[in-house]
């Protein structure tokens, strides 16, 4: 391994963060903050681009790894790595960064300094988790993603800000304080609060089954809220109304499903083959729920709040239906809703600074205005909704199938009902605000179709959902070395046989 | 061995008596119209003297001096550090926040440093005498603070309250030494320890125990011994709050691990379920007040509460982890305390024109430095991973969990989630835009001295280094639980001054 691939994560890690310092140092004249912020999230994709090349598939498993001591006791290491499953997410958090930088350009008017310093840190912050391989590091990481975004909806909320910042922060704050207590209590039976030790002493049995139930619960609640799973979702709605365009483009979804993949069942296998059967309903409930919710909104961030639960709810069942097709199915419908709904967040942010509204009803006729806008969000429905070529297929594709053959016909058939009312709301979206007569807002107003500088940003991710569409195998084979299917309880014997395929570093 | 002459024993208190009474004295020299604020600087250089007379004190070999009534140790060390420096800042901050022609600018300045002499003779002493005298120097040093802005009528008031609770406090806390020293026929710590688990009339000891933990979980404000803190906090000038909501504190509690770990190790089984429920009382009392509060002052009290529950959840982890968790956490509600207070007094000033959490709208926007600054030790104290306040959380309850107190680690969490609310209120009302419409949040920023920047660094550069590089720290607070637990060496006077086995206390409480 060379001097590079040694400190890649940590440059990745270091480098938003050091533009954050810099943000702050610099006065705020002439988008000196901008530029800063746009520079430093490029050089940290352009780090992140280092990752795929470079990861050596045949080996699989943790690379780029750094194991460094931090704080002696308790023993809390800077241990970072990365696999196939949080590969992907990186670099799509690398490229959703300088987007949303972009997209923040105009949109952000005033106190620009503390709004970049508050996004890198955020960057530093997402960054760490999909990186921390040490539990400790990982929850410090988890719990500091919250604080800049609470802040930053707090100052630029469009209505309420606080009311919403606090919604937000109090919702995932709290799940968080069992799960801290989890984690500790798995250091005071093992001294340890590395990923694969503690991965290695679960597998062969090393702790009572009763606790290890609840402190897998804990786990499980805390990244629940978070994604969220169907009766935890009460935040999303007003967050994402709330948050600034670029915050709610990079934080939605990723650090909660990840989570749950890395975290509950790599940890507890077990465990979550027993959760599996609740949360697959709770998913089924979610995609069906979400969707109803989305047809009957008037807010079109709402609506797209109500969507991305759906849509979440339906990686969620990928994950937990437990087969090898859905799991891969799942973290690949991670990527491209990360990807689309960055597009449609960026587009609703262009109505939304052009008309100043984001009730749906005061739109219409929009395509004969802004001809360019219409074509990209059409795209980018389209690629929503699962449309085959475009990138919402694959995963929906693999998850659905994978459901219907591995898990059971009836909740494929109620989740594929989700889909179908999908593309209905998406759909109707589109018609109401695109087509039909021009409403008095539209007609008052000059068109002003999407700059250079949004097309710059949109067009590359408009052909990028067309590339995931047809092209899943690039993206596939490294997934795949990530997914590790936990064993059956009822027909492999001890636990840790099948468990095997899993890195345990600690104790080679 | 080299005898060590007594007087090194207790030379950092020797500093600040000497520095106090040379405030005292220039100040009664200087023409009546005289400015003196330059009285701050002085109090200001001997607290520093103290702070590195106590690092020199690392040099001596632990022992005893004065016939085995006081101590220094790596324990007392860590705790006399603590207090010069946030006595230090303390200082720092009203240099700057007191008015030029305000009186008695030199009692004031003596009455801190008097009061710090009381706070580190309280965590050196291994005499219940002298515990007691050194509680009454720092308290009255305080209740004379409390009462600094006499011509409003909140000062007096909180000041009055102070004292006949505080006195009411340290009645009980006498007591309890009398019944020990009935019980035992000493007030030695260390021969207390040694003769308790033999002591005949052992309902007496508990007794006795029990009155003093009472009266010093009232100077920690735990509740439901609390309910002096928010009218005190309130009423008194926001320095004399920055001092007196961490210093005092910390001394109280370094007595109290004495008194719990050192003396009564083999009353575990009594002491502990007691603190478990002030722990859990404090938290939720304290939490659920502070959601209420729409004044600053009031609400960062009952804060305090809470935290001193936080910091009480450390007394259920087992021996030095338990002990190790407590000073870690007593210097991190320290730093981010003194901290806000700090920010608070220059945005307030010393009038107070701004006591209510709208009133800090928009402060970002005022100051960036301010508003950033006010942002960051609120985040410290919600607890947030990267500040010395998650350290402090962290390892309190991670002795909670080591000491099998699963359901306070989990109830201690969930409060800290609840009192998010709180402090989120205060900090996003600061990141808010401001109302153009109010005077006061469109009101010019406040101007930041020399001084008080210089406080604002001290606590934001600690807060920052124990929550990123807290090894140091950590391992000061070990090494001092260590040697509260470990056997005594041999007093060079002769007295025959033992202490239980550390190996035997553990035994007795598995």
């Amino acid at each position: 391994m060379g001097t590079i691939d040694n400190s890649i994560l940590t440059l990745i890690l270091l480098v938003p963060l050091a533009g954050a310092i810099l943000v702050a140092l610099f006065p705020d004249r002439a988008k000196l903050p901008n530029w800063i912020a746009l520079l430093t999230s490029l050089a940290t994709f352009v780090l992140t681009l280092h990752l795929p090349f470079h990861y050596d598939l045949a080996r699989g498993g943790f690379q780029f790894v750094v194991n460094k001591p931090w704080i002696e006791n308790p023993a809390i290491a800077y241990h970072v790595g990365i696999d196939g499953l949080s590969l992907w997410l990186v670099l799509l958090a690398g490229l959703l960064a300088p987007i949303g930088v972009v997209a923040s350009w105009n949109a952000i008017h005033s106190r620009r300094k503390v709004f970049f310093v508050l996004f890198l840190i955020q960057q530093t912050a997402m960054f760490g988790v999909f990186l921390s391989l040490d539990l400790m590091l990982y929850y410090g990481f988890w719990e500091l993603s919250l604080v800049p975004m609470a802040i930053l909806i707090a100052m630029y909320g469009r209505k309420d800000g606080p009311k919403a910042a606090l919604k937000f922060f109090l919702f995932t704050f709290i799940p968080s304080a069992p799960l801290l207590v989890a984690i500790l209590w798995l250091y005071a039976r093992t001294g340890s609060f590395d990923f694969t030790t503690l991965q290695t002493l679960i597998a062969y049995g090393q702790f009572p089954a009763g606790p290890l139930c609840w402190v897998a619960l804990a786990f499980l609640f805390a990244f629940a809220v978070k994604v969220p799973v169907f009766p935890l979702h009460g935040w999303l709605s007003d967050t994402y109304s709330e948050a600034p365009v670029a915050l709610a483009m990079v934080v939605a979804g990723k650090l909660g499903l990840y989570s749950m993949l890395r975290f509950h069942i790599g940890l507890f296998p077990v465990q979550a083959r027993a959760a599996a059967p609740y949360l697959i309903a709770l998913a089924v409930i979610g995609i069906l729920y979400g969707a109803c919710l989305a047809l009957v909104q008037r807010d079109f961030w709402k609506l797209i709040a109500f969507a991305a639960v759906s849509h979440l709810s339906l990686v969620v069942l990928g994950i937990y239906g437990f087969t090898f097709i859905g799991t891969s199915g799942a973290i690949y419908q991670i990527l491209s809703h990360g990807v689309v709904d960055g597009a449609l967040f960026l587009l609703l942010g262009v109505l939304y600074d052009r008309y100043a509204t984001s009730q749906i009803n005061a739109y219409g006729g929009l395509a004969g205005r802004l001809p360019r806008t219409a074509t990209l969000f059409v795209l980018t429905t389209l690629a929503m909704i699962g449309l085959p070529i475009l990138s919402g297929f694959v995963g929906e594709f693999l998850i659905l199938s994978s459901t219907f053959g591995g898990v059971s016909r009836g909740w494929a058939v109620a989740a594929s009902l989700g889909v179908i009312l999908g593309a209905a709301y998406m759909l109707w979206l589109v018609q109401r605000v695109f087509y039909g007569p021009q409403s008095d807002l539209v007609s008052s107003k000059p068109p002003d179709d999407l700059h250079l500088g949004e097309l710059a940003l949109l067009w590359p991710l408009a052909v990028l959902t067309l590339v995931m569409g047809v092209a899943p195998s690039i993206w596939l084979p490294t997934i795949e070395q990530g997914v590790h299917l936990p064993p059956l309880i009822t027909h492999s014997g001890p636990g840790f046989v099948t468990l095997t395929s899993t890195p345990m570093g600690g104790l080679r | 061995m080299n005898p060590v002459p007594d007087i090194f024993r207790i030379l950092p208190e020797v500093i600040l008596t000497l520095t106090g009474v040379l405030v005292m004295l220039i100040d009664a020299s200087l023409p009546s119209g005289f400015p003196r604020r330059n009285l701050g600087w002085v109090a200001a250089v001997g607290t520093t003297l103290a702070l590195w007379a106590s690092l020199f004190q690392l040099s001596l070999p632990q022992g005893t001096g004065f016939y085995g009534t006081v101590e220094t140790s790596a324990f007392t060390i860590f705790f006399h550090v603590l207090i010069c420096g946030i006595v230090l800042v303390a200082l720092l901050l009203s240099l700057d926040t007191l008015p030029e022609d305000s009186h008695h600018q030199g009692e004031y300045y003596a009455l801190v440093v008097f009061g710090a002499v009381g706070m580190c003779l309280l965590t050196g002493a291994v005499e219940l005498l002298v515990v007691f005298i050194a509680l009454e120097i720092s308290s009255i040093a305080t209740y004379v603070l409390a009462a600094y802005r006499k011509e409003t009528a909140r000062g007096p008031e909180a000041a009055i309250k102070y004292f006949l609770l505080g006195s009411f406090a340290t009645a009980f806390l006498l007591y309890g030494v009398a019944l020990i020293f009935g019980a035992t026929g000493t007030t030695q710590i260390y021969q207390i320890a040694h003769a308790a688990p033999t002591a005949l009339n052992h309902s007496l000891l508990v007794a006795g125990m029990a009155l003093m933990l009472v009266g010093i979980l009232f100077k920690v404000s735990a509740a439901p011994f609390h309910v002096w803190t928010p009218d005190v906090y309130e009423g008194s000038p926001s320095p004399v709050v920055a001092l007196m909501s961490t210093a005092p504190k910390a001394a109280a509690f370094a007595v109290l691990l004495r008194v719990v770990y050192e003396m009564f190790p083999t009353l575990r089984s009594t002491w502990s379920p007691l603190l478990w429920i002030v722990a859990v009382l404090s938290m939720t009392v304290g939490n659920l007040a502070a959601l209420r509060q729409q004044n600053v002052k009031r609400m960062l009290a009952y804060s305090s509460i809470a935290h001193a529950g936080y910091l009480l959840a450390a007394f259920a982890g087992l021996g030095s982890s338990g002990i190790a968790a407590a000073s870690f956490y007593t210097a991190a509600y320290a730093a981010m305390n003194v901290g806000i207070f700090a920010v608070i007094t220059v945005v307030g000033g010393y009038h107070e024109a701004t006591p209510m959490i709208d009133d800090y709208r928009g402060l970002l926007y005022r100051s960036p430095l301010l508003g950033g600054v006010l942002i960051f030790f609120l985040v410290s104290l919600v607890g947030i991973p990267f500040t010395g306040g998650f350290f402090g959380k962290f390892y309190s309850f991670s002795a909670a969990v080591g000491g099998h107190a699963i359901w306070l680690a989990i109830i201690g969490l969930l409060n800290s989630g609840l009192a998010a609310a709180y402090y989120l209120r205060l900090a996003l009302a600061t990141a808010q835009r401001p109302d153009e419409t109010s005077a006061k949040s469109s009101a010019p920023a406040p101007q930041v001295g020399v001084a008080v920047g210089a406080a604002l660094l001290l606590a934001v550069a600690a807060t920052l280094v124990l929550g990123i590089v807290p090894n140091e720290v950590l391992r000061a607070a070990e090494s001092g639980a260590h040697t509260l637990q470990a056997p005594p060496p041999q007093n060079e006077n002769g007295i025959v001054i033992e202490r239980l086995p550390a190996a035997e206390s553990d035994l007795t409480h598995p």
